[in-house]
């Protein structure tokens, strides 16, 4: 077995356990910067769609700056922003290299595609659900997670998934600032050294990766239709 | 009670430029009243009933409910009283993650019931609108009119004073609405809810309204007793909006076309004649006709009933001598009947 498996992937072989390595890097820079910025993203999509032009709790200059910043950010391509990002990585995460270094940027480069995404999931909940809410004494608060989110709960499934699978591809370029992960692991050794089994070997993993998210995020989104 | 007085409102359109949706409004509705309120699209008078819980706050005006003025309110006194109010909407508002259960028992989160009688008040309310079928049902199960039901019974369930309906019925085919305005007379007449309703359909008005205001151009032109307004209506856009329900007035259109046996002949004068007093029960064609010598031929008769009397009329061509028909004429006029004349043929000295 051990013969078949080193004719067919020798390089992959030989990496083994950087290969392995380079998937718990992958995770940890997913969950990381996943976890934060789907809290962050959420607060923003949330705080634009209530600030707007007649929403409930209407603020044109909160909305103005919050939608301008993020509008900046989403024209940022993320390659550059990790290396326009490294001073505040360093003060914020006290480097800018590794894991570590990665996830300020990453965080960057997905909260404000993630803020769009729920922004536009809650604009799809009917005006009229929100008049009615109000016209029966419910205060804003309530309105936000009764109505909003409770309504929207399958788009907002469907918005983490697609957020979730453009941070991969994400993660792929944080090789640039060492911080490892299947992406750079690929190009070091698949694209620069043209070791052919290695670069499929992480191909294969990837669209694992991607249809589990996918088939979570969609069994979520179904469960929540009616 | 509630009390508007002197609401105005005024939006900035798109181009910043100031619209008035609302020029000066003052209305009453006393307890117990189903008050219509209607109007053409843009009318103003949705803005007016979003006035009545604050929907729409209005720019300048009172709103009193009870004595209590909203203006004045912090919002959590507000929220507490918007709690007496109910509202239906013209596209339900149900909410689609819900079950019809779920809808209902939404007001009722906050209100201190335990989750069994919460339980027995949802029950009890689907009962009301004749729904205890379709407890489990999501909304995209329902029909119009089934959905409306379960709005009514959910804008019931704090147990409201007051219900407003934004135009309730006009997303629903002709049955449907006959069958919800029968259920809001009901609920009316059995729970002595005050409705204040909203339409563009004078049908529904003349089916379940006591006192109506008709509403053009963000002022209020005509208000009163709906029978009075149907009997007497006196504004240009009332007559309009009491034309489009009663068959009174077909004729005049005919008319234009000169047709054999509707137009009247030398001699003849084409009259309308319409009940405008409540209690008419003399026989007052027949009496007219052996009085004066007059002959009265009937060509259209349209009566209803409104408010529980009856409102409508007949059309009639009078013929015979010119100063008996006169006479003829005077003589109902005496007695209180609307007589309208639409084409006099008689050959003048």
């Amino acid at each position: 077995m051990q013969e078949i498996l080193t004719s067919f992937m020798p390089n992959l072989i030989d990496k083994w356990y950087e290969f392995l390595q380079a998937i718990v890097d992958t995770i940890i820079m997913e969950l990381w910067a996943g976890g934060i910025g789907f809290v962050l993203g959420f607060t923003f999509g949330i705080i634009l769609t209530v600030t707007r032009e007649g929403g409930i709790c209407e603020n044109k200059p909160v909305f103005k700056i919050l939608d301008a910043v993020t509008n900046l950010f989403r024209s940022i391509p993320f390659i550059i922003l990790l290396t326009a990002l490294m001073p505040l990585s360093r003060a914020i995460m006290g480097t800018a290299i590794n894991i570590q270094g990665a996830i300020v940027p990453l965080v960057f480069g997905s909260v404000p595609f993630f803020t769009r995404q729920v922004q536009s999931a809650l604009a799809q909940v009917q005006p009229g659900l929100v008049e009615a809410a109000e016209s029966m004494g419910l205060s804003n608060f309530e309105i936000i997670t009764r109505v909003y989110l409770r309504e929207s709960a399958g788009q907002l499934a469907r918005a983490t998934t697609i957020t979730a699978i453009s941070l991969l591809g994400l993660t792929a370029m944080a090789g640039v600032v060492g911080a490892g992960g299947l992406g750079d692991f690929a190009i070091r050794y698949g694209h620069d050294r043209n070791m052919k089994d290695i670069t499929w070997a992480t191909v294969v993993i990837l669209v694992i990766a991607v249809s589990l998210l996918q088939l979570v995020g969609d069994t979520i989104a179904k469960k929540s239709t009616h | 009670m509630i009390e508007l007085r002197n609401i105005v409102k005024t939006f900035k359109d798109d181009k910043e430029k100031e619209v008035e949706a609302l020029k000066n409004v003052s209305i009453t509705i006393g307890d117990s009243e189903i008050y219509g309120i209607i109007g053409f699209s843009g009318a103003g008078k949705s803005t007016l009933v979003r006035c009545i819980n604050l929907l729409e706050k209005p720019t300048s005006g009172e709103v009193k409910i009870d004595g209590v003025d909203l203006l004045k309110l912090s919002h959590k006194e507000l929220r507490s009283e918007r709690k007496k109010i109910g509202m239906i909407f013209q596209h339900f508002n149900l909410m689609p993650s819900r079950t019809v259960f779920g809808n209902v028992a939404f007001p009722l989160k906050k209100s201190g019931l335990g989750k069994k009688e919460i339980q027995k008040k949802v029950r009890e309310l689907l009962n009301l609108v004749e729904l205890s079928d379709k407890e489990n049902a999501y909304p995209s199960e329902l029909s119009g009119g089934q959905k409306q039901r379960v709005a009514i019974a959910r804008a019931l369930a704090n147990d409201p004073k007051i219900l407003l309906s934004d135009e309730a019925t006009s997303a629903l085919d002709p049955q449907t609405t006959e069958s919800i305005l029968k259920l809001l007379k009901h609920l009316n007449e059995k729970l002595g809810i005050t409705i204040v309703l909203i339409t563009h359909e004078m049908d529904v008005i003349k089916r379940i309204c006591s006192r109506i205001a008709v509403m053009e151009n963000g002022k209020v032109v005509e208000e009163g007793d709906v029978f009075d307004i149907f009997a007497n209506p006196k504004h240009s856009l009332t007559k309009d909006f009491i034309k489009t329900t009663s068959n009174l007035y077909k004729l005049d259109e005919i008319l234009k076309d000169d047709i054999n046996g509707i137009s009247p002949a030398d001699g003849e004068v084409l009259t309308r004649l319409t009940y405008i007093q409540k209690e008419v029960s003399e026989p007052l064609i027949s009496t007219v006709t052996k009085k004066f010598d007059v002959n009265l031929n009937i060509l259209l008769a349209d009566v209803e009933i409104v408010s529980g009397s009856p409102v409508g009329g007949t059309v009639v061509k009078f013929s015979g001598e010119s100063i008996k028909i006169d006479e003829a004429i005077q003589y109902l006029r005496d007695r209180h009947v609307g007589v309208e004349v639409i084409k006099d043929a008689r050959n003048p000295y």
